[in-house]
């Protein structure tokens, strides 16, 4: 290596470093604040690696039975939503892919453009008309906003670079549209699907707005959850950071594995609902 | 079958006129049940909200037909007018500073190195973490007395900041969390657009003895224009709309320092259950949006209009 190839591999490394470190650093002091004592956590100059580990604040946050109420209304929330915008997302992609009918995506567009609570003011009086404020009713079809213009966008990227020759070979035999799609194209499409769940369910898991004007006491999901819990215990920081931790890390965890679908999904579309 | 005996030569010449050909209407049954949910959820909700902006219309109270004198409030509405001027100042830095360290981290990405992959996993993870959890972790660090970040301050010699509390720190300190956040979406995209240049200019200028500076400036960044674009684009759009961060750290405070329109819609809508002067709000702010993107398209298409009468 010459020298000046040296200089270069050191200000790579000084670059990446520099790039990375905020999330690093941010990740980690969370991390260390959900395991410290409140002594610690209220210590100036910062304490950054504590000497005693509390466990307890995960232990405490986990132990709430109402956490674990609101853990169960995210999974409902999220499942649910997501499997519905699957079920009518995927084969609209694939019908507007084939119809090349590209200008009904404007939709999508209006969709992606729009801001969560302009949907809110009618839906809230509709939902409230309709007597379904206090079931987690309203939450799923809320959130349907969100997961159905991601899955839409998505899969009619993905179908429309999927090939056609296997489709028309199984038409000429005689199949019907339903199967072709049932049997041809479905199959090939799992990577696009793939993608289009694991953003509908970030972006749904994610999702705050819609909570804090939807849900009661009983039908939060972790982050209105979370949001309620910083009125109540402003000053203990542990077990808040375990909870907010506790919040993120399925997403963060889907994050790291799922990286090249989600790289792939956010660079075709870069959908985010909300 | 004559259906199917017709699709095959049209099939057959699909390259030259897929637009025509490909469109029976067969397809449309896949296409139903979404058009039935984006109609209920997207569809309606606007028609209503429109509807619902005419009028005078409270939680608990009767309504009454009112034309645009919902409208005509706003002009007038102190508050209104303030958290335009907010979301102007908050949207502005939340573009400007994500795409130049976004740029920046994508060019870097761009290189070979060892565990890029999981690094770029890493890096990603701000815009994929749950915001209020994300905004709960923020608010600790602005603590003015024992949050880390006045620790960093006072290493390098500089007096502790209010950040989030004090008005004229607050859009700054929130326009920092939303630049964390969102940096690393402007450099997937950019991302994306360093790996369609090819290799021939930058073989060229390295003949030319060109610096990186140099190649970075007449050569990349011309070529990620298009890129930069979109990605700005987006981040206008999501900038404009921001709430959770906003909501959770400051809820508009100190006083009405950070309320944006976002902000002080929800705040109509939802704490004073004004749901018709809301809704005028909530169109108009749509409005806003939709002017923002086409003027951004509209220099985007003077642009390129002016790059081809360069080159002639």
């Amino acid at each position: 290596m010459t020298p000046r190839q040296i200089i270069g591999k050191i200000g790579l490394w000084l670059s990446v470093f520099v790039i990375v470190s905020p999330a690093i650093l941010f990740f980690l002091w969370m991390l260390s604040l959900s395991l410290k004592f409140e002594i610690d956590n209220a210590a100036y100059p910062p304490v950054f690696f504590p000497e005693h580990i509390a466990w307890k604040n995960y232990a405490d946050v986990l132990a709430s039975n109402r956490f674990l109420t609101y853990f169960i209304n995210s999974l409902i929330v999220t499942g649910s939503a997501t499997a519905l915008a699957l079920m009518v997302g995927v084969p609209a992609g694939y019908g507007i892919a084939r119809m090349a009918a590209h200008k009904s995506a404007i939709v999508i567009l209006i969709a992606r453009i729009t801001p969560g609570l302009s949907y809110l003011i009618p839906l809230f009086l509709l939902f409230q008309w309709l007597g379904l404020l206090g079931t987690l009713v309203p939450q799923i079809i809320i959130h349907l906003v969100v997961t159905v213009p991601i899955v839409i966008w998505i899969m009619i990227g993905y179908f429309e670079t999927t090939p056609m020759e296997l489709e028309e070979a199984a038409l000429i035999d005689g199949a019907t549209r339903w199967q072709v799609f049932r049997h041809v194209a479905l199959p090939i499409a799992k990577p696009g699907i793939a993608v289009a769940f694991i953003l509908a369910v970030i972006f749904s898991w994610n999702n705050f707005v819609f909570g804090i004007v939807l849900a009661g006491r009983e039908t939060r999901t972790l982050p209105v959850a979370v949001y309620n819990m910083i009125s109540f215990d402003q000053l203990s920081w542990g077990p808040l950071a375990a909870a907010a931790l506790i919040v993120t890390l399925p997403v963060l965890l889907l994050t790291v594995f799922a990286q090249r679908q989600i790289v792939a999904g956010l660079t075709a579309g870069a959908v985010k609902g909300g | 079958m004559s259906a199917l005996r017709k699709s095959t030569p049209a099939a057959a010449q699909s390259d030259a006129a897929p637009e025509k050909e490909l469109r029976p209407p067969s397809y449309w049954p896949f296409v139903v049940p979404a058009l039935v949910v984006v109609l209920a959820i997207i569809i309606f909700p606007w028609v209503f909200t429109i509807w619902m902006s005419l009028n005078e219309w409270k939680v608990g109270s009767s309504t009454t037909f009112v034309g645009f004198s919902n409208y005509l409030r706003l002009t007038s509405d102190p508050r209104f007018l303030e958290s335009v001027v907010h979301t102007i100042a908050y949207t502005a830095l939340s573009v400007l500073l994500p795409l130049v360290f976004g740029t920046f981290a994508a060019v870097v990405f761009h290189q070979k190195f060892a565990g890029r992959g999981f690094l770029r996993g890493v890096f990603i993870m701000p815009m994929m973490a749950t915001p209020v959890a994300i905004a709960l972790v923020w608010t600790m660090m602005f603590h003015p007395q024992l949050g880390v970040l006045n620790y960093f301050l006072s290493l390098v010699g500089i007096p502790p900041q209010l950040w989030v509390f004090h008005p004229a720190t607050v859009i700054p300190s929130l326009v920092l969390v939303e630049t964390w956040q969102w940096t690393p979406l402007v450099m997937l995209i950019v991302l994306g657009g360093l790996a369609a240049i090819p290799a021939e200019p930058y073989e060229s200028a390295q003949i030319d003895g060109a610096n990186l500076w140099q190649v970075f400036r007449f050569i990349t960044l011309p070529l990620i224009m298009p890129f930069l674009f979109i990605a700005g684009m987006i981040r206008m759009i999501d900038a404009v709309k921001s709430f959770d961060i906003i909501f959770a750290i400051t809820q508009g405070g100190p006083g009405s320092a950070s309320e944006t329109i976002n902000i002080y819609l929800y705040s109509v809508a939802f704490t004073y259950y004004d749901l018709g002067y809301g809704s005028a709000i909530a169109v108009v702010f749509f409005l806003l949006i939709v002017a923002l993107a086409a003027v951004m398209l509209y220099a985007r298409q003077r642009m390129v209009w002016t790059e081809i009468a360069s080159d002639a």
